[in-house]
């Protein structure tokens, strides 16, 4: 896989996750993602972003370009240093939620997503990525 | 501190979405067209959200909210210009916007309010 570029966000605040938004949305264009696949991956990344935030105590996201022939993508990796998540399988599904949202966050982001992992260990932290190319 | 502006047209509030926004800035749009639609006793809101080019799931967690608080003070929601590349996203997020009418436009969608005020009139 080529590194074209590579960059590290901090998620400390509401803000920082539409700044993830702006940074995503960027790299889908220079990648030249079509208009739908670019909504789709920052959609994505903004679910996670929150998660980062709200669920993790905030964290950071290291935004890679890659190319892989005939491949060309954008990939997040989300890390925390928060609670971790007890049990994934449960996480993952629609409607599960262990805060106040939707429970929409992790499964909807793995559906707009071409790539998805979780790695996450309780009283460490979690990390999540996912990638889009085209 | 940055707010959402609010129009008022006859007995309807006009709210265009223009920017990103934060989380909290969706909290603060929902509390301040509720204070509205009693303070105006508004009958229809319309939400344009053609400037909008990403929904994820809080801000289409907030939008129903804004349609079903309205809907109890009294008031129809109309969301307007979901652009098709967002519509995509929402479906496919798993956010179908269940109770909340949407249409085209701000023309077709103050239409629709038109009709139903005046058919609750007779």
């Amino acid at each position: 896989m080529a590194v074209v570029h590579r960059s590290v966000l901090p998620i400390r605040s509401q803000e920082d996750i539409v700044r993830v938004r702006k940074a995503t949305r960027e790299s889908a264009v220079v990648q030249g993602f079509s208009l739908v696949e670019q909504t789709k991956i920052v959609t994505a990344a903004s679910e996670i972003a929150r998660n980062t935030l709200d669920y993790g105590g905030g964290g950071e996201v290291e935004v890679t370009l890659f190319s892989e022939p005939p491949r060309r993508g954008v990939r997040l990796v989300f890390s925390d240093k928060g609670p971790g998540i007890a049990d994934i399988e449960q996480a993952l599904k629609d409607g599960f939620t262990s805060g106040s949202g939707l429970g929409l966050g992790l499964s909807g982001a793995k559906r707009l997503s071409n790539e998805f992992s979780l790695q996450s260990k309780v009283g460490e932290g979690t990390q999540v990525t996912i990638a889009r190319w085209r | 501190m940055e707010k959402i502006p609010i129009l008022k047209m006859g007995r309807f509030l006009l709210v265009t979405i223009q920017v990103d926004m934060h989380d909290q800035l969706a909290m603060q749009l929902q509390e301040d067209l509720t204070d509205r639609i009693v303070a105006v006793r508004a009958r229809g809101v319309l939400i344009d959200i053609s400037s909008l080019e990403v929904v994820d799931s809080f801000i289409g967690r907030m939008i129903s909210n804004i349609a079903a608080m309205a809907r109890v003070l009294d008031a129809e929601t109309v969301v307007v210009g979901i652009q098709p590349a967002v519509a995509i996203t929402l479906v496919e997020l798993g956010l179908s916007l269940e109770g909340v009418r949407t249409a085209l436009n701000v023309d077709r969608g103050m239409a629709m309010l038109q009709q139903q005020l005046a058919a609750e009139q007779g």
